[in-house]
């Protein structure tokens, strides 16, 4: 009702398509999410910055470097990621700063991993396109892929794999950032700054996704995809995995994408594998990530992450069916 | 005042820097931004994510693509 009305008015008489057809198919499908996206979007952001005022950069480096708790950290770090936005930017001051401070390796890495793969636009995505049953899954193996993944990758030990003449920097705390209280105007003018940041980032790539989206949606024919990658295709995960690495894009641009995949006969753990080997492993991200680690250590984690996303990916399929 | 950016090349960091740029002058300050792209450089301030800030080596802001007139605001108040 409402919304799905307005879309088949508009296809109708703003574009003169007839009901039913592809073509209007794909402008219904394009102007309904948008909007649905759109209102999740700003409710998401709008959280996330309150949350991320509360419990800025700096303070989840500080817990992590006091608390232990035999692997909690993990799961801990593992949350901070899924809450903080991912800029590769940030990825090498915030691997150094958290290791300067006496984060663990492991610990660091569990963050580094969920970040992109969990983010509050993925979040709003994905329960917009795909409800919040299949969201709550993928988040969840975002979390699993980073606790093991990071766990993993601090038992072998592989400190010495990260750049020496960095290991002398202390960073902790350096940067004072003064809060004011929560309620404050001044609280309310930081988060609707981060809130429209993002906002403003992502929309337009956003859009191209939800158009791609809709394009495959109206046009794609059911079951074409479903010979090559679908449920008989023992290999299917592994190589939308592969496939992934080579792209990159933040997840508001492939989710809208991957939603009329799923429609069009691509088994679910498939695609959020592909989604995640997109997302979360890049060249641009390892490009920046050689100038602190040996390859070694680069190469395991990148090895492990997309091994974690492989096995997510069967883990899915296998339950969705 | 010596004004630098910290930078790594993401998209936001050259917003950033246009941003301040544009600030810059339309406070009228002659000195040109330095650009700090470096990765050592760059972590001598002890920042935990880009782009950021700096001026007369106090970091006055970082994580966040302010715009132009936040920037301008912020300056304008190490002025003082």
């Amino acid at each position: 009702m409402g919304i799905e009305d307005l879309a088949r008015w508009v296809s109708a008489s703003v574009f003169n398509l007839e009901a039913s057809s592809r073509a209007s198919e794909a402008v219904s499908f394009f102007i309904i999410d948008s909007i649905e996206i759109f209102a999740l979007l700003i409710m998401i952001t709008l959280i996330m910055g309150a949350v991320r005022y509360v419990v800025p950069l700096e303070k989840m480096r500080d817990f992590l470097v006091a608390k232990n708790w035999y692997g909690f950290d993990l799961f801990l770090a593992s949350s901070f990621g899924a809450v903080t936005p991912f800029c590769s930017c940030s990825s090498i001051p915030l691997f150094i700063g958290f290791l300067g401070a006496g984060v663990p390796l492991g610990v660091t890495f569990a963050f580094l991993i969920t970040s992109p793969l969990i983010n509050e636009v993925a979040v709003a995505l994905m329960v917009g396109l795909f409800g919040w049953k299949v969201t709550a899954m993928y988040v969840v193996s975002g979390l699993v892929i980073g606790v093991a993944g990071g766990y993993i990758l601090g038992r072998m030990r592989m400190e010495r794999y990260v750049e020496s003449f960095l290991q002398g920097k202390r960073n902790g705390g350096r940067v004072p950032e003064a809060r004011a209280k929560v309620f404050s105007r001044e609280a309310g003018r930081w988060i609707l700054r981060e809130a429209w940041g993002v906002i403003k980032q992502v929309t337009p790539y956003l859009l191209i996704g939800v158009a791609v989206g809709a394009a495959i949606h109206g046009y794609l024919p059911k079951g074409l995809l479903e010979r090559y990658v679908g449920q008989g295709n023992l290999f299917a995960v592994p190589l939308a995995v592969v496939a992934g690495v080579p792209f990159y894009s933040g997840a508001h641009s492939v989710i809208p994408i991957i939603q009329p995949l799923v429609e069009k006969g691509v088994p679910l753990g498939t695609a959020l594998a592909f989604m995640m080997a997109v997302v979360g492993l890049s060249f641009p991200e390892m490009m920046i990530l050689m100038k602190v680690m040996k390859w070694p250590l680069l190469v395991s984690f990148f090895g492990i992450t997309a091994v974690g996303m492989v096995i997510i990916g069967y883990v899915l399929n296998l339950i969705v069916v | 005042m010596k004004i630098k950016i910290l930078g790594m090349g993401c998209a936001g960091c050259a917003r950033f820097e246009a941003n301040t740029r544009l600030a810059l002058g339309e406070l009228g300050i002659a000195e040109d931004v330095e650009k700090v792209t470096d990765l050592s450089d760059v972590m001598e301030y002890g920042v935990l994510s880009l782009p950021a800030l700096v001026v007369d080596e106090k970091v006055l802001s970082f994580g966040q693509v302010l715009s132009a007139s936040e920037v301008k605001k912020i300056i304008s108040k190490e002025l003082d």
